[in-house]
């Protein structure tokens, strides 16, 4: 075997195992994870497979333990990933606010299931995403990107690592039971394009400024801990030198920072599949698994004669926002179907503007839509 | 660069104090944050004296700590620092180690931090006997919030949220990393400045976990909420409270009380996770390439 951390070819696999060869084919040093369902499988594959290609595998403690291990390796030098599901990403939230304010890029995968609580561990749901945009303490921004299949989970983890070294952020991978548990085919490729840390120009020296941001960029470099930079790593509101300051403005240069650099830079990261929209009177908004759904109804709608169209969203986080007000122009109804009380719904309304023409379609988790009722859905408003 | 306010500290080449050379300057209108009389000084000083000794390169000793007084440490320190979360500095501790096991990780936490919010990380680094070294500052106290009592400070001592007395039983440390399986642990206080550098030296170079207990001052909470004293008077109550492990074992149990033993508990060797860890991946990436 020429790579043993790429298994090129077609395979069957399940969204998890796909995930897990995904994060090897982007060069993952350490995975860390607390078992979880419906995220274990992650584990357990990563488990088999980290030490084969030289990598480490450890099961944290818990997810406080888990990320926080995650995050102290990056500066160490790796590249590292959890994963787990709503419930453990509420215990992450702590360690995603230090991820994202000293700029660490990870990657962290949340397989929803139905909540809140305990709710039910082996059912799916898709109503974790606010909490992986807005859960931890204050202002900052993230990146979340949504597969809807097992080939999907494969390129979106290798995209993940990529996107987060690119802008030194924590990247989100939302999937959901359903996926989680779907075993389709999976062609993984016999190359992947990697993207590789922002390693300073300038040799180590005491005077390295650890959150400098380099001339015309938005993004400081990311050396490594024992190469002789002296590096200043806090979550602490900072000078450029790591100093901690209570200072207003430094402290607001910083935090709209962390935000422009990835909602400024929208267009470069945000994702769309659209299918059919062009002429579309009726647009299907969705993500993840229910798109399955809802690629059915509009195919079906088309064959009646209704002129039906699909904007599922790859990205999540940051939200496309002007995408969505392209494609939906001319449109007459739109439909946002999702698996939880109507999160998305709510930025739809946020970009379109036009609340009465947009109907929700939600079911809180459990059951997938099925692709006959987006289809009555989309009768109805024709 | 050293601001002037450090000046006077960093004028005289006579007068200039051995641990200044690691001491990153910088922080806006700070030397540093502690209180007068703090003990905590001495502990930076300590482990400085400690890597000196040990000719460890401090461009590979990585300083980690978490929130409160004694976490603010690390963001002192002139080479690499991580300044973590409240409790879990020992969880970032183990990544950073795990990434590169040529450094030196250290972890300076408050008593608070080590056995409250971050007791289970305590009991898991201990278990999983990772390479890195844990120095917990006891002084009893939440200091940095001003002066609340920690799961350290004992029945019927007094602070801002025990106001009549602590009513929780309190934890010994060192026998809780003992019981988790951590491979070096000890105790000592700031007035036992040979035997702190003795032991941290010790925990640095146990290849397992090291834990150094050193109870430490803080005459600006805990010493006033029991009418200890100022730094000095603190200082000769720990020499009062705290005697010489062999002697407290010779001592009557009844003598026991209000006393605590310092000396070394635990020295000893455990399979270790870091180096198991690469072991592990190296063996199984070896047997795939055949």
């Amino acid at each position: 075997m020429s790579n043993p951390r790429l298994l090129s070819g077609t395979h069957l696999m399940n969204a998890q195992v796909a995930c897990a060869e995904g994060a090897l084919a982007a060069g993952v040093d350490l995975f860390v994870g607390y078992p979880i369902t419906p995220a274990t499988e992650i584990s357990e594959r990563l488990a088999i497979r980290m030490p084969q290609v030289g990598a480490i595998y450890l099961q944290g403690a818990d997810e406080l333990d888990s990320l926080a291990i995650v995050i102290g390796s990056v500066w160490g030098g790796f590249k590292a990933m959890t994963a787990t599901s709503g419930n453990g990403i509420c215990l992450m939230q702590e360690n995603i606010g230090y991820a994202a304010m000293t700029e660490t890029p990870c990657v962290i995968v949340d397989m929803m299931r139905a909540g809140p609580g305990t709710g039910i561990a082996t059912k799916s749901a898709q109503g974790d995403v606010y909490q992986i945009r807005y859960g931890s303490n204050s202002d900052y921004a993230i990146i979340a990107l949504a597969p809807d299949s097992p080939q999907e989970m494969f390129d979106l983890t290798v995209e993940a690592f990529n996107l987060s070294e690119k802008y030194r952020v924590p990247t989100f991978i939302l999937g959901d039971e359903i996926l989680a548990h779907l075993r389709e085919k999976v062609i993984i490729p016999s190359d992947v394009t990697l993207i590789d840390r922002r390693t300073p120009n300038e040799s180590p020296s005491d005077s390295y400024q650890t959150w400098a941001v380099p001339g015309g960029e938005m993004i400081p470099s990311l050396p490594s801990f024992g190469q002789g930079y002296h590096l200043a790593v806090s979550s602490f509101a900072r000078m450029p030198d790591g100093s901690p300051s209570q200072a207003y403005l430094v402290h607001k240069q910083l935090v709209e920072r962390l935000w422009n650099k990835i909602e400024a830079n929208t267009d470069e990261i945000i994702k769309i599949e659209t299918e059919m929209v062009e002429d579309a009177d009726v647009i299907v908004i969705c993500y993840g698994t229910v798109s399955r759904s809802a690629r059915s109804a509009i195919r079906q709608a088309r064959q009646e004669g209704i002129k039906a169209g699909l904007l599922r969203l790859i990205t999540l986080w940051p939200f496309p926002d002007s995408m969505i007000q392209t494609v939906c122009k001319n449109a007459k109804k739109i439909i946002v179907a999702e698996m939880n009380i109507g999160k998305i719904k709510r930025e739809v309304d946020r970009c379109l503007g036009r609340f009465l023409d947009t109907v929700l379609m939600a079911k809180p988790g459990v059951e997938l839509h099925k692709p006959i009722e987006v289809l009555r859905e989309i009768r109805k408003l024709t | 660069m050293e601001p002037s306010s450090n000046a006077v500290l960093a004028s005289s080449e006579g007068l200039r104090h051995p641990a200044l050379k690691y001491f990153r300057f910088g922080a806006p209108g700070n030397p540093h944050i502690w209180c007068e009389g703090c003990g905590i000084g001495q502990i930076f000083y300590y482990t400085c004296i400690a890597i000196e000794e040990l000719d460890i390169d401090p461009n590979t000793v990585v300083w980690v700590g978490g929130s409160g007084c004694t976490g603010r440490m690390c963001t002192y320190w002139k080479y690499d620092y991580m300044h973590t979360l409240h409790g879990r500095p020992l969880a970032f501790a183990t990544g950073i180690k795990l990434a590169n096991p040529e450094l030196t990780v250290i972890c300076h936490m408050g008593d608070g931090e080590t056995s409250a919010i971050g007791g289970n990380h305590l009991i898991q680094t201990a278990r999983r006997n990772c390479d890195i070294t844990a120095i917990c500052v006891n002084n009893f106290t939440y200091g940095m919030t001003g002066g609340q009592h920690s799961p350290t400070s004992s029945a019927g001592s007094f602070s801002a949220t025990s106001p009549y007395g602590q009513i929780e039983n309190s934890f010994d440390l060192c026998d809780l990393v003992k019981a988790s399986g951590g491979t070096y642990v000890s105790r000592a206080t700031v007035v036992n400045p040979k035997a702190c550098v003795n032991f941290i030296k010790k925990a640095i170079t146990k290849k397992g976990f090291g834990f150094v207990e050193i109870i430490s001052q803080c005459p600006t909470f805990y010493g006033r909420s029991n009418k200890i004293g100022n730094n000095l008077e603190m200082l000769n109550w720990m020499k009062r409270s705290f005697v010489r492990k062999e002697q407290y074992e010779k001592m009557p149990t009844n003598d026991h009380q209000g006393k605590l033993p310092w000396g070394e508990f635990v020295n000893t060797d455990r399979l270790e996770l870091v180096s198991a860890l690469h072991e592990l991946a190296k063996n199984q990436k070896d047997k795939l390439s055949g």
